[in-house]
C-alpha cells in the first residue's frame, strides 16, 4: 500500500504535534525512503518549528 | 509609545524587582505579537501581565526564571484575548472551503507534490538569515486566522493539542488539520517569498 504525498505530509506534520502510531511510523517510513520531495519537506517543517522559536526566543 | 503606556502605571520610583519586571517588557511583547497578530491586543495582554507581575511579585518564589514566570502569567492573558477572538470569529463554511481547496492545489491528482520541494539548505544557516526572518515573518502574518491560532498556540505557547483543543473547543482532528494547513501554506510561502528570491 503506497501512501500519496499528501497522506505523507499530514503524517509529518501530526508527528510534531503527537506520537504516530507503529503503522503510521512504518507508512511514513516507508514513504520518505521511496520520495525525495517528502524528505525536503520533512526538512523544512523541522525548519518551520526552529524558526518559529528563534523568533519568540530572540529579543 | 508602548513602554510610556506602562510606566504611567508604574510609581515613579519603581522597586528593583519592578524595573526587573520592565525589563522583560520587550520579549514578552514580542511573544505576544508572535501569538496575537492584532498590536492592540498584544500590548493589552503584556500590558495586564506587567501589572499583575508587579502586584504579585511576592508570588514569584524565585525557583524559575523571572522570564519564565512572567510568561506564565502571559500565557493565561493571551488565552484569554485567543477565547475571546475564537468566539466572536463565526466559523465560515467558505474560508474553510477556500482554505481546503488552496492545500489540495499544492498536490497533483495522484496525491503527490505538484512541485519539486526546494533544499533549503542548512538550517542553522536560514535561521542568521536576516531575508529568511522577514520572509518567515511576513508569511506568519498571512497565514488565515484561524489556523495561525492554532499553529501559535502550538508552536509559540509550547501547548499540546489537547490543551488546545480544550482552550478553544475543538476536537483533536480539527486541530490537526489546521496544523497541517499551517505549516503547509507557510512552507509554500517560504518558497516563494524567500527560496526563489534568494536564488536570484
Ligand atoms: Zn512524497
Amino acid at each position: 500500500m503506497m501512501s500519496t504525498c499528501k497522506h505523507a505530509s499530514e503524517l509529518m506534520s501530526q508527528g510534531q504535534d503527537r506520537t504516530l502510531g507503529p503503522v503510521e511510523r512504518l507508512q511514513l517510513r516507508l514513504h520518505l525512503l521511496i520520495c525525495k520531495r517528502c524528505r525536503r519537506v520533512e526538512q523544512q517543517f523541522g525548519l518551520l518549528r526552529a524558526a518559529i522559536r528563534r523568533c519568540r526566543d530572540d529579543s | 509609545m508602548f513602554f510610556n503606556i506602562i510606566l504611567h502605571n508604574i510609581p515613579s520610583k519603581a522597586s528593583p524587582q519592578a524595573q526587573a519586571i520592565e525589563a522583560e517588557g520587550a520579549y514578552l511583547l514580542r511573544y505576544a505579537q508572535l501569538q496575537l497578530r492584532n498590536p492592540a491586543q498584544a500590548e493589552d495582554a503584556v500590558q495586564e501581565t506587567l501589572l499583575a507581575a508587579i502586584e504579585g511579585i511576592a508570588r514569584f518564589s524565585g525557583k524559575s526564571s523571572l522570564r519564565t514566570w512572567l510568561t506564565g502569567i502571559l500565557k493565561h492573558k493571551i488565552i484569554d484575548q485567543l477565547r475571546r477572538s475564537a468566539r466572536e470569529q463565526a466559523f465560515d463554511v467558505d474560508d474553510d472551503r477556500a482554505e481546503a481547496e488552496a492545500i489540495d492545489a499544492l498536490f497533483a491528482g495522484d496525491g503527490h507534490w505538484r512541485g519539486m520541494p526546494s533544499d533549503w539548505g542548512n538550517p542553522d544557516a536560514a535561521l542568521e538569515n536576516s531575508r529568511f526572518r522577514a520572509a518567515f515573518e511576513l508569511c506568519l502574518q498571512r497565514l488565515p486566522e484561524r489556523s495561525a491560532r492554532v499553529f501559535t498556540m502550538r508552536e509559540v505557547m509550547d501547548m499540546s493539542t489537547g490543551e488546545i483543543c480544550q482552550e478553544l473547543q475543538i476536537t483533536p482532528t480539527n486541530c490537526w488539520v489546521m496544523l497541517h494547513r499551517a505549516r503547509l501554506t507557510l512552507r509554500e510561502c517560504l518558497e516563494l517569498n524567500w527560496f526563489d528570491g534568494s536564488r536570484r
